[in-house]
């Protein structure tokens, strides 16, 4: 028995130096921690429990028999972070360069069965060079049961993936199944395919980091939610994140004590808007100023700047914020401010999450890029998703609610809870000199006649009185109340039941 | 006394002015242009109107528009606070033509003195002393080139009707004399709409002492002590204070008289204010009067017990002076600080924008607060960037400075640049401390611009015990959501390692009776605080130092501001921190081949073109911004790649202007 103990206390020593202390020097110079350094940021201390620590692949090709490694190059297992469980799997790339092998595969898929079934949530922190070569199609096998695991975890279970290390081909579609994606600056990359095949098949040449760094999924693709300086920010960073989140789907957001009153106002917020209807002020500014402590998890901020989404706390509780942002292209919508939107609002009503909008919104983009490119379906993503959703829904419109747009910015007609405006509002289908214009085609060579007519729109729509006088605004409040009205109206709203009609699933316009 | 007046000025001393008026029972009409239709003046005041669009020189500088405003409230009188018409005759004119009392001194006093040729033979003649130069008027800058080597290098060019900075420059050699000829005549053009460019001997190593005078129309002229404003950057005051800690009682007598000699010689009849340059030996020279109330003018009320506007209010109602000579007495020590909307890390380049944040320190016997502002408000690229002025007053200098220190570290300003850092590095400065200052101060002791200013050892201890104490309260909130399955280990049972820049530090979180204390290294401070999570002030004491520190949250930590110095501290746990080893440097975007915009401002001239070779020290733009023009000149030598901004552009902030080929 004590022998056993001892061969136990040895293997599990040879275990965690992984693919050994070269390998881990390597990984270290390459500004990187190794699999379980990043655990021991990322969980509580003393709260990993690892599991599978001995399991090897059962390769036998290519001379692999002789070359096993315990842990087969995933390290997974289950924690806390602040006291809330969690499930981990942690690729590790010093053994094996992190590959993925059918054990590695099944070690991942374990750990993910586990936190279903026990509804938390499952990060991944990934870090690997793709399938193992000498395993073939068992490799391949792996990637689509664990894209399968994802695919049903999805809207049961909060799936976060920090990418802190090469996922390229097809393992990438693992974390981008997943609902959050955050990357490390300078040493993660995504990519379906590389360098190098780009460059054999379109004659492109182009780095690994302009073609799937953090940079570039962080501003062009928006694949990527955060991108982080280095990985103990990521890691500290997720951490954070992690308190936002509920554990499940049969969940409430999580609650913990606030500092900030429920009742504060802030006078400032009567100033912000500007008296010149085209000059934009910033969104974030109203965010920061009406959540609790002006903590606000903002998710994707270089993707698609004209909306602003992202996770907040009111009353100490987790709320979805979306925001049209003036200061980005007016805030109006368009293909990429839409897909942004959408997702997060979807993943706020998977996961009980209350969603507060805010709306400054003059329209949707016009162009032929944007109907070449679709904006028909994906502005129809968003509208969708509003609709769909039946998570207590709060909107505040600021300023311009325009046309079409006004109605997808979680509308009253979209089954919204609560739609305040500020006094400041303009509910209408267009802006006052472009409604002239189509109205009054026959005045436009007289100026004189413009002023007045759009004097006359302006005096009817550049205001919430229409609006407000046919229920579809519920009460026009003052900007400085704007934090008290919001969290009276989700304690009201506290056990809200809406649901669907039956349906296998939607089909939403994807 | 009046029942109604007009204030035909914005701002803080729009606002200060109401102030006085309110407390006499006397009506207030506010001015505003479009860009100020929600500015705090207009609120305070009991009536407003409309004069025009932002420029000043379409609204605030328009006669017609302000005695028209006068006619349509009724005000009986007007206050011109400083700037804009406060020392134009042609104003005091017009509004006596209208019958309407301007709260200032008579046209010809103001003709005289605006003058700074006339004013200096006036002076010269009323038996004040002053600096050699030359007088008359130059016509081009090879005139202004071959009368400063008459006069000898270094030599200031001055526009006639310049002040606050504007329309002056100092010139060490020819080329230097010319271009200041021309800046300054342009500045002065744009400001003032006057070119008139004068020289005279710059007078190196001097101190700015200047004398505040009050004089009614029945001839009684007194001097109220004098105000030391030393403390200055490109000829804009910073600090000022009263009394001076250079001058002695038989130098203030003779200066006072002097002063007081020369308003009676004009005629004087208001607060007034006569500027010296004292050198080392305490010679003093005559500098300039200026025939209106000064930014400054708040240190003296703080010494001597008397409120200039009303003082000002009295004369202009004709009313003979209250007191004499032998009255006034100068009591404790009174320090004021010009905050700004200007970078101090951007060597101090206006910026503008919303003021997200405002929060000045509370008022009290010891703080007094001049502001036209609040939360919420624009700082807008019209006007002068002053935000406020912050007065503080003790029974010693000492005493005073210490209270700035303490209200500069809690003024909390968000959303545009300001120089509060440097203000409370200046106030914790050594040589300032010691009164050891010429107008020379911030040159020399900032000859690289701001950076950091000098943090305590014990101040910087008190910072990693603040975060470590603040990390510990947000540690222990975090282990209170719901939904916990363990308990998470309390922040005492954990060591901590705070990292400021390379440096580390072991901490340790120990809570007790008296209180929460925190070790850094072998200290064990006290920490005494209400602080809570998102509170962007830490105000308390930590082992016993009385401590106001500014808050921001960091990804790792926390950033820090008190004395005008920034620190980042990073507050990680024991198990963690030695991985941060790992971790590389980060460094910054390389913009060395840029030539980026230093602040929003408009382009006036691109001085070079593509493909020209250029040497270092070449202007290669002007960007005009708050009236003022910068040039921008080339750090090293190169060839210009490409430009990508043309005259009349309106950038923002790191705009790129030109590139550089590169090196490589």
């Amino acid at each position: 028995m004590k022998d056993i103990i001892e061969q136990l206390e040895s293997a599990r020593e040879h275990a965690y130096l992984g693919g050994g202390q070269k390998r881990i020097d390597a990984q270290h110079d390459r500004g990187k921690l190794t699999a379980r350094e990043r655990i021991q940021v990322l969980l509580d201390p003393d709260s990993f429990e690892e599991y599978d620590t001995f399991v090897e692949h059962r390769c036998t090709d290519f001379g692999m028999e002789d070359n096993t490694y315990p842990g087969d190059g995933v390290v997974t297992g289950s924690g806390t972070i602040n006291g809330r469980l969690v499930y981990v799997f942690s690729q590790d790339f010093t053994v094996f360069g992190g590959s993925l092998s059918a054990t590695h595969a099944q070690k991942i898929l374990k750990v993910m069965d586990m936190a279903m079934k026990a509804g938390a949530p499952v990060i991944g922190l990934n870090d690997s060079g793709g399938a193992r070569i000498q395993e073939g199609v068992d490799a391949l096998a792996g990637y689509a049961d664990v894209f399968q695991q994802n695919i049903l975890a999805s809207g049961v279970i909060p799936q976060i993936s920090v990418v802190m290390g090469p996922c390229a081909g097809g393992a990438v579609y693992s974390p981008a199944m997943t609902d959050f994606i955050f990357m490390v600056q300078d040493s993660s990359y995504m990519f379906v395919t590389g360098p190098d095949v780009v460059k054999t098949v379109t004659n492109e040449v182009v780095t690994q980091e302009e073609l799937g760094g953090a940079s570039t999924h962080t501003t062009k693709s928006g694949i990527a939610d955060r991108a982080f300086e280095n990985d103990v920010v990521a890691l500290m960073q997720t951490r954070r994140f992690y308190d936002f989140l509920p554990l499940n789907n049969r969940q409430k957001p999580p609650k913990r004590p606030s500092f900030d009153s429920a009742t504060r106002t802030d006078a400032s917020l009567d100033s912000l808007i500007p008296s010149n209807p085209n000059k934009p002020y910033d969104m974030h500014e109203v965010i920061t100023k009406i959540v609790d402590e002006g903590d606000f998890f903002e998710l994707q901020p270089a993707y698609a700047g004209n909306i602003i989404t992202g996770l907040a706390r009111m009353d100490g509780e987790t709320v979805g914020i979306v925001a049209n942002q003036p200061m980005v292209l007016a805030g109006c919508l368009d293909i990429a401010s839409s897909r942004k939107a959408a997702r997060f609002v979807r993943f706020c009503d998977c996961f009980n999450i209350p969603i507060i909008t805010l709306v400054d919104v003059p329209g949707f983009l016009p162009g032929t890029a944007q109907e070449y490119g679709g904006i028909i379906k994906h502005g129809a993503k968003l509208l969708f998703a509003y609709g769909e959703a039946t998570v207590p829904k709060i909107t505040i419109i600021t300023r311009k609610a325009y046309g079409g747009a006004y109605d997808v910015m979680a509308s009253k007609h979209l089954r919204g809870d609560l739609n305040y405006a500020w006094p400041s509002a303009e509910i209408a289908v267009m802006g006052a000199k472009g409604a002239v214009e189509i109205l009054y085609r026959k005045d436009k060579d007289d100026p004189d006649k413009i002023a007045e007519h759009t004097q006359r729109y302006e005096d009817l729509f550049a205001n919430p009185f229409v609006a407000a006088k046919r229920g579809f605004l519920d009460e026009v409040i003052m900007p400085h109340n704007t934090r008290l009205r919001i969290i009276k109206g989700l304690r009201k709203l506290a056990s809200k039941t809406l649901e669907n009609p039956w349906k296998k699933h939607d089909n939403i316009p994807l | 006394m009046f029942n109604k007046i007009l204030i035909a000025n914005r701002g803080e001393i729009a606002c200060r002015v109401i102030k006085t008026a309110r407390a006499l029972g006397i009506k207030t009409v506010a001015v505003y242009s479009e860009a100020d239709a929600d500015a705090l003046h207009v609120e305070m005041a009991d009536e407003a109107v409309a004069i025009g669009p932002a420029p000043a020189a379409e609204s605030y500088l328009v006669i017609d528009k302000i005695v028209q405003a006068c006619l349509d409230t009724g005000a009986e009188a007007v206050h011109p606070g400083y700037g804009f018409l406060s020392e134009r005759a042609a104003f005091v004119e017009a509004l006596e033509a209208k019958g309407i009392t301007f709260i200032g001194p008579p046209p010809g006093a103001i003709n005289d003195m605006g003058d700074k040729i006339t004013s200096k033979k006036i002076a010269k003649d009323a038996g004040v002393s002053t600096v050699p130069g030359h007088m008359d008027l130059i016509k081009d800058a090879d005139e202004a080139v071959k009368i400063s080597a008459e006069i000898g290098y270094p030599v200031m060019l001055k526009a006639t009707a310049g002040g606050g900075g504007k329309g002056m420059r100092i010139a060490f050699n020819e080329k230097e004399c010319r271009e200041g000829f021309v800046a300054a005549g342009n500045e002065a053009r744009a400001s003032f709409g006057d070119d008139r460019v004068f020289i005279e001997k710059f007078v190196e190593e001097p101190r700015h002492i200047e004398i505040q005078v009050l004089a009614d129309s029945h001839g009684n002229a007194v001097y109220l002590g004098e105000r030391e404003c030393s403390i200055q950057r490109r000829h804009q005051k910073v600090v000022e204070e009263a009394p001076s800690p250079f001058l002695d009682d038989a130098t203030r007598k003779a200066m006072g008289e002097q002063a007081v000699a020369l308003a009676k010689a004009v005629g004087y009849a208001s607060a007034g204010t006569v500027e010296f340059i004292v050198d080392k030996n305490k010679d003093f020279y005559f500098l300039e009067m200026n025939t209106r109330l000064q930014v400054e003018h708040p240190v003296t009320e703080q010494v001597t017990g008397l409120d200039l506007v009303e003082q000002m209010l009295r004369v202009a109602a004709g009313e003979t002076l209250s007191i004499t000579q032998e009255d006034v007495q100068l009591t404790g020590w009174s320090v004021e600080t010009r905050v700004y909307a200007e970078d101090p890390y951007r060597g101090f380049l206006p910026s503008i924008g919303r003021l997200t944040r405002y929060r000045p320190p509370a008022e009290n016997d010891v703080v007094r607060v001049d502001t036209g502002v609040f939360e919420g408000a624009e700082i807008s690229m019209f006007y002068d960037p002053m935000i406020a002025k912050l007065v503080t007053t003790g029974a010693t200098r000492d005493e005073a400075v210490e209270a700035q220190r303490v209200a500069l570290n809690s003024f909390l300003i968000g959303g545009i640049g300001h120089n509060i850092p440097f203000l409370a590095a200046l106030m914790q400065h050594p040589r300032f401390r010691s009164g050891n200052m010429t107008t020379a101060f911030i040159a020399e002791e900032y000859p690289e611009g701001f950076q950091d200013g000098v943090l305590s050892d014990e101040m910087a201890t008190a910072l990693v015990a603040a975060a470590v104490f603040m990390n510990a309260v947000e540690q222990s909130r975090a282990s209170q959501i719901d939904g916990r399955i363990a308990d998470v280990r309390a922040p005492q049972d954990t060591s901590w390692i705070a990292r400021v820049g390379d440096d580390k530090h072991h901490c340790h979180v120990m809570p007790g009776k008296d209180g929460v204390r925190v070790a850094v290294g072998r200290a064990s401070l006290l920490i005494e605080t209400q602080w809570t999570p998102g509170t962007p002030i830490f105000i308390g004491g930590i082992g016993g130092l009385e401590v106001h520190i500014l808050v921001e949250r960091s990804e790792l930590g926390y950033s820090l501001l008190t004395d005008g110095c920034r620190r980042s501290i990073s507050v990680l746990p024991a198990h963690v921190d030695p991985l941060m080893a790992h971790m590389p440097e980060k460094t910054g975007l390389d913009s060395a081949n840029l030539l980026l915009c230093p602040m929003p401002g408009l382009v006036v001239s691109i001085a070079v073109e593509e493909g020209e070779q250029v040497e270092a020290g070449q202007t290669l733009a002007v960007v005009e911004a708050m009236k003022m023009e910068n040039i921008l000149r080339a750090q090293r030598g190169g060839r210009i790649a490409k430009i990508h901004a043309e005259k009349g552009d309106s950038l923002a902030v790191d705009a790129v202007i030109l590139e550089f080929e590169s090196d490589a």
